[in-house]
């Protein structure tokens, strides 16, 4: 699903701020980024979603190296990868039933399809009632359960959260990580960037800790 | 409904709310000209039309001829030509008709009656062949040696010269304006990529082509383009029509008549059309360009 093999990511003529990272991520598999601030985490989840090449060594997902990647061939790949950000990144101009369709409208999936899977998904994530509402009306959690919504809707192979906890409350927070955990369930690859210890204790899945540059794979949860 | 829908909230966008009234400010410019290209091409045309296959014949007035000879003169040339089978018509202009084309330089009391005018004839031939002028200027020279020939040949390529002149500068300054008016869209186009870069972003993630956000570039400037047009050319219509009464109450007929027929009207029409497609080309390809550049 996601080979990383060497990794090297700098950003223009600055210095490498990862280098030698090395990880499997297998199909169906749940995994926290976890590190410091600034160590590299929403770098190499960019890496993930195709946001970013690297500057050296091989990344390859779904078999496809970004490496031989054509720009025209980006969009098709990620459309098989769900992305959810800290800050939701919901478009404001767009309803909660909009900002969560807009996936399946750029794939171009029939409109009178468009509204049913997207009322079921939302009604799935708790918000049945805000189905027109815009996000400056949402609260952060419903903010975030729509962003979620707008990242699964494709029914992505892979789901990317950057921090997706860290503008909610503890409480909205796991609320938010059982949702994760079922779409796990469902055979969503789901990889968490998190600083929240709390949550890496208590959900205990395998870790992609990033430490000083390079990235080590922990098989077994150990406490952060 | 769902082709016009926009994901990226360019309404809102402040450099865009400018665009309808500068693309407006241009099709005025531009539809004037236009016009100015329309009035100057049908000028020529009733030009050449007007004076295409005539001539005028002006016999000065000589002191060693009496009246009556003159008179008689006149006639037996007249008659000559007249059955010339190159010849359409032949007509005496009446002293009545020279006081009247004099009248604006002399006034309505005309010439004192001691000074007489040179006689004057105009001349339509059946076509405007050249051989045909040439056998009627043979036949007059030998009939009236001192009469002068006026074919308008060099008054009508002068006149012709300066309405193509008119025509290539209309040209030109709508060259120049469709010129400002993608570079206008080109920056309002790039100013929008970059306000609304990160919700350009969070569409590529979710799987879009450049294409998909090129659309929706193309939709917004296709209707701040029309909006602007319509206005434009609805006051170039409206200026078009004043100017028109105007040379009308003006009563000259070496101005041009400003009142477009249909088809001018249609080809006015055409320019708001026009420049919204002008503005979707140029803000399609200048999203392809800048985001190509990405990644």
């Amino acid at each position: 699903m996601v080979l990383f093999e060497n990794v090297g990511v700098r950003y223009g003529a600055g210095p490498e701020i990862i280098h030698g990272a090395s990880f499997t991520l297998a199909p169906g598999s749940f995994h926290f980024l976890v590190g410091p601030s600034g160590a590299g985490k929403s770098s190499l989840l960019r890496l993930m979603y195709i946001a970013l090449r690297p500057s050296s060594g091989r990344v390859n997902l779904f078999g496809r190296d970004l490496e031989s990647l054509r720009r025209r061939e980006v969009p098709l790949l990620r459309r098989r990868i769900g992305v959810v950000f800290q800050d939701f990144r919901l478009l404001s101009n767009l309803t909660a039933l909009d900002n969560v369709a807009l996936p399946l409208r750029i794939a171009g999936v029939r409109e009178s399809q468009v509204r049913q899977h997207v009322t079921e998904l939302l009604q799935w994530v708790g918000l049945a009632d805000h189905v027109g509402s815009y996000p400056a009306t949402l609260s952060g959690g419903q903010q975030q359960r729509v962003a979620i919504a707008r990242a699964v809707i494709g029914r992505p192979s892979l789901l990317l959260a950057d921090e997706p906890t860290g503008n909610v409350d503890d409480s909205i927070g796991v609320r938010l990580m059982y949702l994760f955990e079922e779409l796990n369930k469902m055979g969503t690859t789901v990889v968490i960037a998190t600083h929240n210890d709390r949550l890496v204790n208590k959900f205990q899945h395998r870790q992609l800790r990033v430490e000083t540059g390079t990235v080590r794979l922990v098989t077994r949860p150990e406490a952060a | 409904m769902a082709l016009l829908r926009s994901d990226l909230p360019l309404g809102g966008d402040g450099s865009a709310r400018f665009l309808p009234w500068i693309i407006g400010c241009m099709v005025y410019l531009a539809a004037l000209a236009l016009a100015a290209t329309m009035g100057a091409d049908r000028m020529a045309d009733r030009w050449r039309s007007d004076l295409s296959g005539t001539f005028s014949i002006q016999i000065p007035p000589n002191a060693s001829t009496t009246p009556s000879e003159r008179e008689r003169l006149l006639s037996d040339m007249v008659e000559s030509v007249s059955k010339m089978p190159e010849v359409a018509s032949v007509h005496v202009v009446s002293d009545e008709e020279k006081a009247h084309l004099l009248e604006p330089w002399l006034g309505p009391n005309g010439l004192p009656e001691d000074v007489r005018l040179p006689d004057l004839v105009v001349v339509r031939l059946q076509s405007d062949a050249p051989a045909a002028l040439q056998a009627v200027k043979a036949r007059i020279a030998g009939l009236t040696p001192d009469a002068t020939i006026e074919d308008h040949a060099r008054w009508q390529g002068d006149m012709l010269a300066f309405t193509h002149s008119i025509e290539l500068l209309a040209s030109v300054i709508i060259g120049l304006i469709a010129a400002a008016a993608v570079t206008t869209v080109i920056f309002v186009t790039k100013t929008g990529l970059s306000i609304h870069r990160r919700v350009i972003e969070i569409v590529h993630l979710v799987g879009a082509y450049d294409s998909y956000i090129a659309k929706q570039f193309l939709l917004h400037a296709m209707r701040l383009g029309f909006i602007g047009g319509l206005g434009g050319a609805g006051l170039a219509g409206l200026t078009l029509i004043g100017l028109d009464r105007l040379l009308g109450q003006a009563q000259t007929s070496l101005l041009p008549a400003l009142a477009l027929d249909l088809n001018q009207w249609l080809a006015l029409a055409v320019v708001p059309v026009a420049v919204s497609i002008v503005a979707m080309i140029t803000a399609h390809l200048t999203v392809l360009y800048v985001l190509g550049r990405d990644l």
